[in-house]
This record gives structure tokens, sequence and C-alpha cells, in this order.
């Protein structure tokens, strides 16, 4: 096995992960739900329903005020990471693993369930990624190290669908896939395959669902995102669950590894809360036992990222006032491009926070037993009887497919005639199933039915005995195949960008999915009506340089005074790394050397906030002790206040013998940041202070040069704290007196 | 369907006495009449995608194990398992299983198989 380790400060390298696949085998097999950690302290919190923290992870934005906690909510959280090109996924998984992802969920290239066998190789996916044995396993394979730097285990997970569904149960088996979807109705309404052959191989698939412990989930939730009213499918999504819920658990699935795949099914405008809570609330009642993998809606996403996310939060409001083990994300670009890395990390984020500060919410607030909710809650129940009623009347499922029972537009039992019908003889791999004879005989693991071994000796309770072991008991069995394409795989597409690979890289580009894509996103306004707006925004982008442009949102803010544009397009050059001038980090000494400077010599300093400027936080942060500030060094601080007029400051200065001034300025509207550094700086020349004073500016859009340029000594900005400052203090007093 | 309109007051007398514990067994019930069936009809038939899973358990490849599959259901010998086939060729032909199904790749090797099954060709 190979010898890589996975630096936490450094890319990861893929061609490493590619070298000796061969012989590589999964660690575990099965699903892992997260660890509870009742009443987890962090920082100053107590958390009350999340789980285990991580071991390395990226924190919340505000983080920092907090010392840095990154609470892990509850729920297994889910991203689907599939660019067309899993080399470049590999990248992301990453990324979203360190944002609290655990359940990684790689989409399929359009037609793979069409494809009768599996995809072997590393070709390039379309709207996913063709999932094959060398794919799954240098995933697989890569989250086995991003597990062990995050510290908490990384389920993986695909789909075991279309006419190969038992082809990939068995590849999912062996390569250690914890979870995959899996629902025989998905093949039938949605992809067009016979019926009888997907309900006959769904039940091959579900032993080695079971036989590998895989969590699975169902395919109702794309009833939500095919009906023309996604809310009047309810009772139909209901029996849609209940169908591959008992049909995989008599197929042998453990109930607890049976997941529901629900959506809530409407969204704003539409008062989404008030329609979809009784929905979850009746599901779950009904399906007891059963896990709840919470999808959010794709069905009304629209190209704004702000209100998908918004959506989503309402979503997981939902999942909060009842329950989720899975919660899925959905990533705010959908309704735009295939996924995008940053979205991915935006939907992981927007899961954690949701959920984090929804925390202990249940120990305050209860669903009214009476009323409304429990009136459509039954109500609903109700409908999914009648149709089950119906179903049976037809003949059973086959008859009711026939008949177009299923997603019709109509809230049963309403019908409006708009059903998806399949023919029972009808749709791909028809009249391909075939009558086990009485000698029919499969020799192996985890196969559904009579293995018949015993015309030839064999033991029925161990039918692989026969063949001594069959690859899931002995993987050196599993024929490995690397690639069948010679013009189109991994390593092709990876040579073509090998300036950009990192950690070696020599140089840089912009990406959004792909290496090296050139792909940037640009956000304009203009003050017009829509159409000249997106022209005047695709000639903005042609002027600045960009290829491939195009207009992927627009958002009017008035008919007349103002159009947002979001836009896309690729840039065509290269960015050498060894060009790239890069400042270096600020000079920080450390505790014992600025108390010893201090105490050998003391200093006083002036602060406050200048001009017309309320804000405080940034300062105090930057000077008082609590929050490790300047003053912990023994440093005398003076705080003004916030409002302070230039010229106060510097008069202060002057009066209390100041060595220093410490000017925070968060307003930077129209420059007046720098037109207030460059005001104190004339009025402390004018006044003669200005040799004497060490001038220091601060605030979030302050800019070290652009500081130094107007007038001041020094400028800091986002990610300042007080040793930063009381480093520059002593280091410019010693500068001064040399 | 036809199109109906909402005749869900009419329809629900006969459940609107049900308890709620009631309606839920009902709901259950009936999902079994519907199921089993279907559970019924996996258990007495195969298809060329299970056959292909049973052969990749066996230890061959997927282009392997399509050829082989492919070449059973030319040859009507689906129903018996195409691992039944490659198993009772091995014995026949004294051969490791592996070593037998790369064998009956050859299409004569595989009319072979085909009347070591008897009635089938």
């Amino acid at each position: 096995m190979s010898e890589y380790r996975l630096p936490p400060d450094e890319n990861i390298d893929v061609s490493k992960i590619l070298e000796d696949l061969e012989h590589y085998r999964p660690r575990r097999r099965g699903w892992c739900w997260r660890e509870p950690a009742p009443n987890l302290k962090m920082g100053p919190f107590t958390y009350h329903d999340c789980s285990k923290p991580l071991k390395d992870g990226v924190p919340l934005p505000p983080a920092h005020y907090f010392e840095n906690v990154d609470p892990q909510p509850m729920p297994v959280i889910t991203t689907e990471i599939a660019s067309g090109r899993f080399e470049d996924d590999i990248r992301r998984m990453r990324m979203a693993a360190h944002h609290g992802a655990d359940h990684i969920m790689v989409i399929r290239t359009s037609g793979q369930s069409h494809f009768d066998g599996l995809i072997e190789g590393t070709p390039q996916g379309c709207g996913g990624v063709p999932i094959s044995r060398k794919q799954v396993r240098a995933q697989r394979k890569a989250l086995d190290f991003i597990e062990d730097e995050v510290g908490r285990p990384i389920n993986y997970h695909s789909y075991v669908s279309g006419v190969a569904g038992p082809d990939i149960a068995v590849m999912f088996a062996e390569e250690g896939v914890s979870g995959c979807h899996q629902d025989p109705q998905y093949n039938v309404i949605y992809r067009n395959i016979n019926m009888v052959r997907s309900f006959v191989d769904a039940a091959e698939s579900k032993q080695l669902i079971k036989w590998a412990n895989m969590a699975q989930i169902d395919g109702a939730h794309n009833a939500n995102a095919t009906a023309r009213d996604a809310w009047k499918v309810m009772p139909e999504l209901m029996v849609q669950h209940a169908i591959n819920a008992l049909y995989s658990q008599k197929a042998g699935v453990p109930k607890e590894n049976i997941c529901l795949s629900t959506v809530p099914p409407t969204a704003t405008p539409g008062p989404c809360v008030y329609m979809d809570l009784p929905y979850a609330v009746a599901l779950r009642r009904l399906f007891g036992g059963y896990r709840m993998r919470a999808q959010m809606n794709t069905k009304y996403i629209e190209s704004s990222t702000r209100e998908a996310t918004v959506t989503h939060v309402l979503n997981m409001v939902v999942s909060k006032l009842t329950s989720a083990d899975i919660q899925s994300t959905i990533t705010p670009d959908e309704g735009r491009n295939v996924p995008w890395h940053i979205y991915n990390i935006e939907a992981c984020d927007t899961a954690k926070q949701t959920l984090v500060g929804l925390d202990g919410l249940m120990e305050m607030v209860e669903l009214k037993q009476d009323g409304y909710l429990e009136e459509k809650a039954r109500e609903l129940t109700e409908r999914a009887v009648l149709f089950l009623e119906e179903m049976i009347e037809k003949g059973g499922y086959f008859a009711a497919v026939e008949s177009g029972m299923f997603v019709d537009s109509g809230m049963f039992p309403e019908r409006n005639g708009d059903g998806i019908a399949r023919k029972i003889d009808g749709g791909i791999g028809a009249g391909t199933i075939v009558l086990r004879k009485p000698d029919y005989m499969a020799p192996v693991t985890a196969h559904f039915g009579r293995n018949n071994v015993s015309q030839y000796g064999g033991d029925p309770d161990n039918p692989a005995a026969l063949i001594g072991g069959c690859t899931l008991e002995c993987p050196e069995k599993i024929v490995f195949i690397d690639e069948l394409d010679e013009d189109d795989n991994v390593y092709l597409r990876m040579e073509a960008v090998k300036e950009f690979t990192r950690p070696n890289a020599k140089k840089i580009k912009p990406e959004m999915e792909w290496l090296a894509d050139g792909t940037v996103l640009l956000t304009l306004c203009f003050p017009t009506e829509r159409k000249t707006a997106e022209a005047a925004a695709l000639e903005c982008a042609r002027r600045m340089g960009m290829k491939d442009i195009a207009v992927i949102s627009h958002e009017v803010l008035h008919r007349a005074e103002g159009t947002r544009i979001e836009l896309r397009g690729k840039v065509d050059f290269d960015i050498d790394i060894a060009s790239l001038v890069i400042p270096a980090d600020p000079d920080a000494l450390n505790e014992d050397e600025l108390r010893a400077a201090i105490e050998q010599k003391p200093m006083r300093v002036v602060c406050g906030t200048i001009g017309e400027d309320e804000h405080s936080v940034g300062l105090r942060e930057i000077i008082d002790i609590k929050h490790g500030g300047i003053e912990k060094y023994g440093i005398e601080v003076h705080y003004l206040g916030t409002s302070v007029p230039p010229e106060k400051l510097v008069g202060a200065a002057i009066e209390l013998h100041a060595d220093a001034v410490l000017a925070s300025m968060i307003i930077s509207h129209d420059d007046i940041h720098y037109k207030n550094i460059a005001r104190i700086d004339w009025i402390a020349r004018e006044m003669g202070v200005r040799d004497k004073l060490i001038f220091i500016a601060g605030g979030t859009q302050v800019e070290n040069d652009a500081a130094k340029a107007a007038g001041a000594d020094a400028g800091f900005g986002r990610g300042t704290h007080g040793n930063h400052v009381a480093t520059f203090l002593v280091q410019e007093r010693n500068r001064r007196n040399v | 369907m036809i199109k109906r309109e909402d005749d869900f007051q009419q329809r629900r007398s006969h459940l609107a006495q049900l308890s709620d514990e009631e309606l839920r067994s009902r709901f259950w019930a009936l999902t079994e009449q519907l199921v089993d069936p279907l559970l019924q009809l996996a258990k007495e038939n195969t298809s060329p995608a299970i056959e292909r899973s049973v052969l990749l358990r066996m230890g061959f490849s997927s282009l392997e194990a399509k050829t082989l599959v492919d070449g059973c259901a030319e040859r009507n010998l689906l129903g018996h398992g195409a691992g039944n086939v490659v198993y009772r060729y091995s014995i026949h032909a004294n051969l490791p299983v592996r070593v037998a199904g790369l064998a009956l790749l050859a299409p004569a090797k595989m009319d072979e198989a085909a009347r070591l099954f008897g009635g089938d060709k």
C-alpha cells in the first residue's frame, strides 16, 4: 500500500491517490452516524443537540468571537459532488468535509441508468460522474485520508439503479461504499426501465445493501421535482416511500438502514412551512423506526443563490421541528449550473449554521396536538390509504402504474389525467426477465432467493464456500480494470493541467469546478431595465477580456431604476506563482518579548473610532485586556470612544503625552477612511507632533499600503489581533530611537 | 387516469371512524398486499444484471461477466443461473472456476456447456 500521508496545510496529491489503486482495500464497510455529545461545552456555550466535534475543520465566519468553536449538529450532513471529473471532486470533498459534510454523494453521469453493465476506467462525465470501480476506489481511498484529518467517518454514496443495479450493488459492496439510492420505482417512473425487471433486480441489490450494511435512500423526492404542483403529490409520496421501505425490509435490509428521502414540497412565496409541516409530521408518524433523509427543495429553485438559501433554511426549520437523521443539502447554484466548489461549501455551512442556530429548540417548543396541524396530518394519511386502496382495486402495483396513477398533478383522490404511465411489457430491459429453473444456482454470498448449492453438495448457509469464497469474502478475487479508453481518462486530463497541479504547481488560475478552468463570477448592478443591463454586463465582461461569457442570474431592483446581474466567464491567462508579490504576515513578538519591552520603557496610546462612526467592537478587541488586546502587555490605553473628531484624537495625544494614536475606522464609503487618515496626519503635522507620534489606522476595510500612502505609519485590517499592533508599536519605537 | 374531482369526503367515510393507530395499521397492511407479490416475482425470476452480479462475485471482470451472460442468454441458459453454467462446466472440464469461465468466453465452449444442461440446445 502507498505510504502517502495527507499534509494538513498542503493540497491533496491526487496522483498519489491513484498510485497502487489495484491493491487498495476499503478499511470498513457500512454507514456511520454521528456520535452524540450531550451537553457539549465549547467556548462560552453549552449545546443541547450537537455531536462530537471535528479534529480539524473550518468554523463559521463569526467563530473568532467565540474562541473559534465549530459545533457540529447531530444529523449527518450530505453534499452532492459530481462535476464530471472525479479527480477535481476529490479536492472539493476535502473542502466539504472541513465544512461539516460527512456524507458525500456522487451523482452519476447522464445516461448511466441505461448502461447495461459496469462502466470501467475514468471517462469524463456530463452532469455527473461515470461511476466506475476505479473512480469509486480512488474517491473512497481519498476519503480515508480526509476522514483521518477531520476525525470523523465520512460516508461515501452513489446510486444503485438503472439496468445494471445488481452489478453496481456488488461493486459498491466490494469497494466499501457506505450508502446508496435504491428504489425500483425510480427506474420505472423516471428512467422508463421495465418495471418487472426493476423490481426483480432490486431484490438482489437490496441483499447486497444489507450485506454491506449500507444506508439506503429511496427515490420518492423525485416526484416533488417532477410534479407540476409539488405539494399535491404528498399522499402519493407516502405510498412510494412505503412500497420501497417494506419491499427493502422484506428483502432483508434492516429498518434502521432504510432512509426515506423526503423533501418539504412547497417553497416561498407560498406559505411553505404551513403546508410542509403537517406532511412532515404525518410522514414521521407513519414511518416510525425508519430513518429520515431530509432533502432540500429543488423544484422551485431559481438562479438567485440568496433566495435558494432562504428556502433551504426554511426546509431545515421543518427538519428541526420534526426530525432528520440525514440533512441533505442542495447547493444554492443548482438553479444555474452544475454546482461549483464555493456553493457546495455554502450549502454545508448553511446546514451547519442553521442546525446549530436552532440547537435546543425542541426543549422550548412543541408541536400542537390538536387543530390544523393534526387535522391536516390525518387528512394526508387518509388520502394515502385511499391511494393504496385504489392500487389494489386496479390489480396491484404494476396495474396501478400502467393506469397512470403516479405523479398525477391532482391531490389524490383528485386526478388530472396527467400521471406518468408505463407498460408492464414496455421500457428498457422489457422481456429480459427469466424464470429460474429448478436447478437454478448462484454460488455466491448476498444473493436473493434460493441459492440451490446443495445439488453440488454445497452449504445453503454459506453458498460461496462451493467456490472457495466469493469476492465478498476474498477481495483478492476482484478483477480491477484500470482504463479502457486511451483517449478519455484521468491521466490525460491531469497531464493537460499539470502546471497547475498542486502541491508543486508553477501556475495558478481561478477555478469553479475543474482545475484551471479559469471560471470567474462577476456581480454587476446597472441603473436600467433588465435587457439593457444584460447587454451592458456582457459588454463589460468582453472589455475585461473574459471569454465564454454568460449571464447566469438577473434580479430586478426596480423595473427602470436598477438590475442586478451575475455573469460567469473565463479568463484565458495564467498567473506565474513565482511572479506574485505576497505580503508577509505581520510580525508578532511573543508575549514575553512584548511585556519586557513595555516594562523596560512604558508606552501610552490614545485611541478611538474616528469620524461619524459608532463602531466600537473592533477597536475594543485590539485594546481590551480581556480580548487579548494591547493592555495585556502593559501598554497604557486611553480610549476616547466612538465618533471622535480627528482634531480631538491628536489633541488628546498631545495633552496626555502619548507615544501613539490608534484610529479605528469602519465606515469606508467614498474612501472616507483614507480621507480621515490623511486628515489626522495633516493635523499632527500642523501641530508639530507628527514625528513624535506613532500613528496606526485600523478597520475591516483598511489596507496597510493604502493607509501608509494616506499618511499613517501602518494600517491593520481584518484578522488583526492585539499582538500584531503591540509588535508594530514596539518595533516602530525601536526604529525611531535608532 | 381519467380526470376526477376531489371526492375525498365521500371516499373517506369508511376511514373516518378509525383511530390514528388503526389507520396506520391499515396503511401498512395494504402496502404489504402490494409488495408481497413483487417479492415472490423476484424470488422466482432472474435477469441478465443479476447473473452478471453473480459472476462478478465469482471473480470475473465486468467485461467477462457481460460476455458470459450474453452467451448464456443466447443459449437459453440464464434460467439455470450463469454461475451454475460456469460451475458445472468447471466440474465437467476439471478446471478451476475462473479458468472455466474464461474458457466459456469462446462460443464453442459455451455450446459445450449448454449441452450439460440437456434440453437447452
